[in-house]
């Protein structure tokens, strides 16, 4: 096979067979150990509360219960886990002397089976003393709110105000202001498979084993290491071949990953969790909801000169890491594709009593664009020109790259002005003006939207010290933050065939297929004849703080080092290859699976010929090459730095780019939005294969619009969940999707081994701006403007009736909002 | 999400099932198809003694007209339903709103006698038996008896039936040939429980309504027979004005509760702009 064919085309998925076939290997599948005994988590009923004690006796005196962990052993047992700010916030695994959300664990029930325990999980008795809740990030840092953490003071986990170029000036001498307040709502991902841990404690060697679905980042290692009091090489994490989808979820697995740890260690029996989908939606993890006030300054032609986001992030009952990353993981991509210099960025960190976030695919970026791509509709609107004029004149141009942001990202690459261009081409763009003007006339509401998005992927773990001031950064004892990094190995047996191991953990992105056509190319070898095994072992693979799967982070630095791994190992077979002809490896080349002669008659060495010598007859080997064949490359990225002085950092590595266009019709009566159109356009760079390619568009795209209309942790006033399993958790399901149009831009990124960036995010960071900007279109002509999601049809209709009672009446102007300062302006030290 | 421990009986006749039921003296649960009890147990919500399932008593799944009443056993399934050909020529409204119900693995598990003793407000099934003015039949340990269905519905997931009662044959009277009708729901995703829903059927007689027929689902505790709006079709025929008015009446006859999903003003809402939806489906497709 020629080499380079394998790369750019839609290979079947060699994880589909078993996946379709039911023999997928999940966390809940194969029980590792033997003799397991099986946790229920006892979990709060009250938003929050004093916890007074615990009295466990009923339960540890019923059948089949082994033992019972109550927070009191928690808090005798474990140190707090690290958080990513300076305030005094003590997290434990579960709750030592509050709770501060409604499912919060109090207690696990270890029992012979899973029945049982969840039987004497009702009888443990927590004596609590009830607290006033508060759930609303503004209310939370209102003088009088109820106080979380007392330590801590106020509500208030973490400020800070970024300010970038001249913000102050850019406001002054602008033609045009436009403000506005928007609300993003806290929702998940809800993967079909839900957490899950199985620990073993090894009392003889002092080894903790903890399998699980865990995704990484890999600093939860030394971080739960540190909670239960083990050195890191007495804590083996396992990862299982199959994860059933997370989107981010899983990467907050990690307090789960300390309790059933310590359960294990405490009761000396092996222990098995699996969650439930109730105690999933309960307290896995979500998205912040956010209240943000924006303002966007402008000229009269519609050129933006700069921004300011003032943002309330709610992050729930404790600010568990990488939070906040909901505020800052976007920090190098905060201008989004336009050329603004001058932004000021006022973030509030606040905790209330909710359940706790953290990544949600496509993290703090859906937030970002839904705000940001309303603004630039609403100034196009004010200034009455046409939002993809106002987008056309502000974008970052093709000869500008790689483009450095004010706040320090460094874009690799990308032509965004084509990628629009396109996207406008393939929705019709003119027709769908046409027919909405058609639609209008016949008094329809029909409404065309835009979202642009800088896809930022492969996170650079140096971001979350812009959380912290820079003095605090500045002080010498301050170790700074950065990287991004991945490891592969690649070997070869001695019949010629190819093992790839990565120290990765996919979730169903098919990295065994998209490796094999990487190895295959480079190797020049069929994928067939390459298996891949990506089961994360931290005793046995080549890891580090930032290894894992998130942050769309394996099609830039996994498949870079799986290529540069295969091209060690091809590079040493070169040189194996010549020294048996007796030449000198320039005079010899690599291709089509075999060493050959650059020139000159000579029979050539296929890689098995040569794998079975170098197996068989190490006294073949040239004098000095190291015996063997395997490779391991481990790849970073030089352009992964820490966050400076004026808090610029490039918080991400690469850079793709998403252009969408999505026209929708409003049902006035019933305010039922129907999609007619929907255009996505992306720049991922090289794309390896188009089809797994499609498959994260799509899903991205319905996790979306999930967001936009459907999906919502709901909470009452007194922290209670109102919607609390799928029937009240609405997640769209294939009748809810619409048609998906998709194509591509190429610029390839000149910082990955082959090309490529991360994709797997995607249209879940436009669609929910997308939507609302065709719905405030379709509706403009009641003077309605979506600024809070989700849409869901009762808010859609309120809006609509009071628009349509207020017709008569003159509309009333829309003024500028007030800015408040925050609660405790102080930035926490 | 495990169910608190519960004894299980698999009943084989009528007989069995109701004698299983007086022994735990209210304290069993009928187990059909499971689509609403199984949740229910797993969440602890129901915490019954026992389960009877009745899933094995063949005797209990038929469709059959009988004297211009089409009579289901309670355990025919709602995806029998959906392509029986009697019900097709019979009963079009029915078979028109069991495709609201769910998705096709829980109609292909959920029945029609379960479905209406589970008594959800927001199902279809309990809005068409409202319609239509069906009855259901009943077993008991004192034999049999027949609940009309303005006496069936109580209250939220409540029946008049006794703890000690099976649910064994659904009746519904045949649509007259030419009747219009239509099922028309507002649910946020396809498949879910209705917001509202409103099923609707019309018998003309010429330009005159010789008989109107409409319920609702989801706007309150049970189905509501909206016959004020009927009447106002009865009397003055099936022309634009008459429709609207039944429409803005169907919405001051119900009293809906707000939830997570709609308020109450939306629901009233839906429930005038649904109506004269149905209507207007019912009245093109009726002939005289």
């Amino acid at each position: 096979m020629a080499s380079g064919s394998w790369i750019g085309r839609s290979v079947e998925r060699v994880e589909d067979g078993r996946l379709l076939t039911g023999r997928g290997a999940f966390i809940d599948d194969h029980p590792p150990v033997s003799n397991l005994s099986h946790a229920a988590i006892v979990r709060s009923p009250h938003a929050h509360a004093r916890i007074r004690g615990w009295d466990a006796s009923a339960a540890l005196a019923m059948e089949g219960v082994v033992g019972v962990i109550t927070g009191r052993d928690v808090a005798a047992s474990c140190k707090p886990f690290g958080v990513g700010v300076t305030a005094p916030v003590h997290y434990y695994p579960a709750a030592t002397d509050k709770v501060r959300f409604v499912g919060e664990p109090v207690a696990v029930v270890v029992a012979r089976d899973r029945y049982l325990a969840e039987d004497a999980a009702e009888a443990v008795v927590v004596d609590y003393e009830v607290l006033p809740a508060v759930v609303d990030p503004e209310k939370a840092l209102e003088p009088d709110a109820p106080i979380l953490h007392e330590a801590v003071g106020s509500n208030l986990a973490g400020h800070r105000r970024l300010v970038y170029g001249d913000p102050d000036r850019a406001f002054a001498e602008a033609e045009v202001i436009v403000r506005e307040r928007f609300r993003f709502p806290k929702y998940a991902s809800t993967p079909i498979e839900t957490y899950g841990v199985i620990a073993r404690w090894d009392g003889l060697d002092g080894v903790l084993t903890v399998w699980s679905n865990f995704m990484g980042p890999f600093i939860m290692h030394p971080l739960v290491a540190r909670v239960l009091g083990l050195p890191e090489n007495r804590l083996r994490f396992i990862v299982p071949p199959d994860i059933g989808g997370s989107f981010g979820i899983k990467s907050s697995i990690y307090p789960y990953l300390a309790l059933i740890g310590l359960a294990a260690m405490k009761l000396g029996v092996p222990v098995k969790w699996i969650e439930d989908r109730r105690e999933h939606l309960l307290a896995s993890s979500s998205g912040t909801d956010r209240v943000a006030w924006r303002e966007v300054a402008a000229r009269n032609d519609g050129t933006i000169v700069g921004m300011r986001f003032k943002w309330f992030d709610n992050v729930g009952g404790y600010i568990r890491s990488p939070e906040p990353g909901c505020s800052f993981r976007p920090t190098g991509n905060f201008v989004g594709p336009y050329r603004f210099q001058n932004l000021e960025v006022d973030a509030s960190v606040v905790m209330t009593n909710k359940s706790l976030t953290g990544p949600n695919r496509g993290y703090a970026c859906g937030h970002l664009y839904f705000e940001t791509e309303r603004m630039i509709d609403l100034l196009a609107e004010r200034l009455g020109l046409d939002p993809v004029e106002v987008r056309r004149r502000n974008l970052i141009d093709r000869a500008s790259f790689p483009y450095r942001t004010p706040t320090g990202g460094l874009y690799d690459s990308g032509d965004y002005a084509a990628t629009l261009d396109k996207a406008l081409v393939l929705a019709k763009y003119d027709e769908l003006r046409r027919e909405q003007a058609r639609a209008r006339a016949a008094g329809r509401y029909y409404g065309i939207g835009l979202a642009l998005a800088v896809d930022p992927s492969v996170s650079n773990m140096g971001y979350v010290a812009t959380a912290l001031d820079p003095q605090f950064r500045a002080k010498p004892e301050y170790l700074p933050k950065s990287g991004a990094v991945d490891s592969a190995t690649v070997k070869i047996d001695p019949l010629g065939r190819v093992i790839a191991i990565l120290g990765t953990t996919p979730q169903g992105q098919g990295h065994q297929t998209i490796v094999s056509q990487i190895v295959a190319d480079e190797l020049g070898v069929a994928p067939r004849d390459v298996t891949v095994v990506d089961e994360m072992d931290t005793f046995t693979r080549v890891w580090s703080i930032s290894s894992g799967t998130y942050s769309s982070r394996f099609g830039s630095v996994g498949t870079s080092a799986v290529a540069l791994a295969a091209r060690k190992l091809k590079a040493k077979l070169v040189e194996y290859a010549a020294h048996l002809m007796g030449v000198t490896p320039g005079e010899v080349e690599f291709r089509d699976g075999g060493v050959h002669r650059t020139s000159g008659k000579a029979t050539p060495y296929s890689i098995k010929d040569l794998a079975g010598r170098a197996h068989w007859n190490t006294e073949s080997l040239p004098e000095g090459m190291e015996p063997g064949l395997a490779a391991t490359a481990v790849f970073g990225f030089s352009v992964a730095r820490a966050v400076d002085a004026e808090d610029r950092v490039n918080s991400s590595n690469t850079y793709g780019f998403i252009a969408e266009v999505m026209a929708v019709e409003v049902d006035p009566d019933t305010a039922a939005i129907k999609i007619v159109k929907y255009v996505t356009v992306h720049d991922a760079g090289t794309i390896i294969n188009p089809m797994i390619v499609e498959g994260q568009i799509y899903g991205g795209a319905l996790h979306g619009l999930g967001g936009a209309l459907y999906e919502e942790l709901a909470y009452d006033d007194d922290g209670q969940l109102l919607t609390g399993t799928f029937m009240d958790y609405l997640v769209p399901t294939a009748s809810e999707a619409p048609d998906i149009e998709i194509a591509h831009v190429v610029s390839p990124s000149p910082l990955t081994t082959l090309g490529s960036k991360g994709l797997g995010e995607s249209s879940s960071m436009t669609v929910p701006a997308v939507i609302a900007n065709a719905v405030s279109d379709a509706l403009r002509p009641l003077g309605i403007s979506i600024t809070e999601l989700p849409m869901t049809p009762t808010r859609l209709h309120d809006l609509i009736t009071r628009a349509r009672s207020s017709a008569s009446e003159p509309r009333p102007p829309r003024s500028g909002h007030p800015r408040p300062e925050p609660a405790s302006p102080t930035p926490l030290q | 999400m495990k169910p608190p421990r519960f004894e299980y009986h698999a009943a084989h006749s009528v007989d069995e099932a109701v004698a299983l039921l007086g022994r735990y003296g209210g304290d069993a649960k009928v187990l059909a198809g499971g689509q609403s009890l199984m949740p229910m147990l797993n969440f602890r919500l129901a915490r019954p003694a026992a389960l009877v399932d009745v899933n094995r008593v063949a005797a209990l799944a038929y469709v059959r007209e009988d004297d211009g009443v089409v009579a289901f056993g309670a355990m025919t399934r709602q995806r029998t339903i959906e392509f029986s050909p009697m019900v097709a020529a019979r009963l079009p409204l029915l078979r028109e709103a069991t495709r609201w119900v769910g998705h096709l693995p829980i109609r292909s598990r959920g029945t029609i006698g379960g479905s209406i003793a589970h008594a959800d407000p927001s199902a279809e099934y309990p809005a068409v038996l409202t319609a239509l003015g069906g009855e259901v039949i009943v077993q008991g340990p004192r034999g049999r008896r027949t609940v009309k269905a303005a006496d069936l519905f109580e209250g939220y997931l409540t029946t008049s039936l006794g703890p000690e009662e099976l649910l064994v044959e659904v009746r519904l009277p045949a649509m007259p040939a030419g009747a219009g009708y239509a099922f028309e729901e507002f649910a946020r995703r396809h498949g879910d429980f209705a917001i509202v829903g409103i099923a609707a059927m019309v018998v003309r007689d010429g330009a005159r309504c010789a008989v109107a027929r409409l319920a609702t689902a989801g706007t309150g505790p049970v189905p509501v027979r909206l016959r004020a709006a009927e009447e106002i079709l009865e009397r003055d025929g099936l022309g634009d004005a008459a429709v609207a008015a039944a429409g803005a009446r169907a919405a001051e006859l119900v009293d809906p509760d707000a939830d997570v999903h709609a308020s109450a003003e939306y629901r009233r809402h839906l429930t005038g702009v649904l109506t004269v939806r149905a209507l207007k489906r019912a009245i093109a497709g009726a002939t005289s």
